[in-house]
């Protein structure tokens, strides 16, 4: 069934047709709509679920935690302070090994205070061991919902994932979407079967007391199986076009194969980079650009590869650690430093805020990137672009 | 038992409640209640943080459990409950 529906929506249709049993709520712009369209459907009869309100972020994810440890697949969605303040839990459901599937709608973190687009949310939750997509239009955000059970439920992967949608340009811009029908998504998605969970019959103790001698071994298990996700990922999005012709990579590269420079976007940003390719390609500027759509675990491989055929790549980061560089810059540079190919690397800090990333801007970035990569970095190896008072963008 | 970590489950669990852990033996000082003074309000056992309160008409204190915090002998309104050094 095709549908006209929001990145929000979308979200909320992957819920229902991946069948979440418990859906702990708490509202947050730009996210509030997810949860209110789950409770739509649940009011209409058309999905059947636990809703829990709960008080705050950190106990939604609390709740998902216990009800995932029950056997429950749990559903919840939320934005930059609500998913900082669920920073604990986070470490908690990968640690217990439970496949929460959650929306995170990236939005930039106050003061100065702002409801619009920006990853610093998503990418300072890098080290809670949870797997992390960047979507690029609707109909991404509702398959990666369904592959990502597929994925995290896996025997062989056991951990949580959050799926990221750009504030507004996705969460509230309507696209046509095709919705699969339940009964393919069920045959593609088998219930969710938890080996060991809470039952009030057969009491157990979850997350004990771990001395010295065995806490490392416990996590070498979680570093083995995000390290296993690399490949689960490919292949549940190779099944999943099997049944549904939609396919997804780590790294989404376009007309990267013969280009001088190669410039790496994430989200929704990827789409108007395609474009502003396009049209400098017409004047016989080789560019291209790599979506990141996964950058947890990080494809450290694709971005090898990348680097063979390529003098430079410019990094588009949507966010920024004080104190250096934008994170998807420092971990390209630290991929390639043991590598036997290290092109130029640059970042560009764009679009912190919802500062509006447009063609002109991208197209200013990538003539910058041609330069460089001929006449080398010099003392500019990250710049902020389109700062009032900065000059030369 | 366990040899490497492959042996090990994915998280740890206990395959037994975490009744079996009696946190009694955590204990420095241990409530005492002179039941000559207790007015059975009750307040000891909504105070308690370890649910280590029992009521059986009179409340007892259940030893396996009670950690000694001594917040019952704090709040009891008669001053009926001591805290006496563990042997």
């Amino acid at each position: 069934m095709k549908k006209v529906v929001t990145g929000n929506e979308a979200l909320a249709y992957g819920a229902k047709i991946a069948r979440a049993e418990v859906i702990p709520a708490y509202p947050i712009t730009p996210q509030t709509t997810v949860v209110e369209k789950i409770a739509d459907f649940m009011a209409d009869g058309e999905m059947k679920a636990k809703y829990i309100k709960v008080e705050s972020e950190h106990s939604a994810m609390a709740a998902c935690i216990a009800a995932s440890n029950a056997g429950a697949r749990t559903f919840t969605a939320t934005s930059a302070h609500g998913l900082t303040l669920m920073h604990e839990l986070l470490f908690w459901a990968s640690g217990a090994r439970l496949p929460i599937v959650m929306g995170n709608i990236n939005r930039a973190m106050g003061p100065p205070w702002s409801v619009w687009a920006d990853h610093l949310d998503s990418i300072a939750q890098r080290d809670t061991g949870w797997m992390q997509f960047y979507c690029e239009n609707n109909q991404e955000v509702l398959d990666t919902v369904i592959q990502a059970y597929k994925i995290c439920e896996d025997k062989d992967i056991l951990l949580p994932a959050f799926i990221n949608e750009d504030a507004f340009y996705l969460s509230h811009t309507s696209e046509l979407v095709d919705i699969p029908d339940q009964e393919r998504v069920d045959e593609f998605l088998p219930p969710y079967e938890l080996q060991l969970k809470l039952d009030i019959d057969n009491p157990m103790g979850f997350g004990s007391l771990v001395m010295p001698e065995w806490y490392m071994e416990f996590r070498y298990k979680i570093a083995e199986a995000m390290d296993r996700s690399r490949k689960k990922i490919q292949q549940v999005s190779k099944e999943f076009n099997k049944m549904f012709g939609r396919s997804y990579e780590m790294l989404d590269l376009y007309r990267c194969e013969d280009a001088e420079a190669v410039f790496i976007a994430v989200g929704t940003m990827a789409s108007t980079a395609k474009e502003v390719v396009d049209t400098m390609r017409k004047e016989g500027k080789d560019v291209g650009v790599a979506r990141l759509r996964v950058f947890r675990p990080f494809p450290v491989d694709e971005i090898r590869e990348l680097a063979k055929t390529v003098d430079f790549i410019g990094v588009m980061d949507r966010s920024y650690s004080f104190g250096y560089g934008g994170a998807i810059f420092s971990e390209i540079k630290a991929a390639l430093y043991n590598s036997d190919y290290k092109p130029i690397v640059k970042d560009y800090i764009v679009g912190l805020g919802g500062k509006d990333v447009t063609p002109k801007v991208l197209e200013k970035i990538f003539t910058d990137g041609l330069k460089v990569r001929t006449k080398g970095l010099k003392d500019k190896e990250i710049e902020w672009i389109g700062v009032k008072g900065l000059g030369g963008w | 038992m366990f040899k490497t970590y492959e042996d090990l489950p994915l998280t740890p669990i206990t395959n037994v409640s975490s009744r079996t852990n009696k946190t009694g033996l955590w204990r420095t000082f241990k409530p005492v209640i002179d039941y000559e003074k207790c007015i059975k309000c009750y307040i000891c056992w909504k105070f308690c943080p370890d649910v280590a309160i029992i009521i059986n008409d009179f409340p007892q204190i259940d030893y396996d459990y009670c950690k000694g915090c001594g917040i019952c002998a704090n709040e009891c309104p008669k001053n009926a409950i001591t805290m006496e050094k563990e042997e």
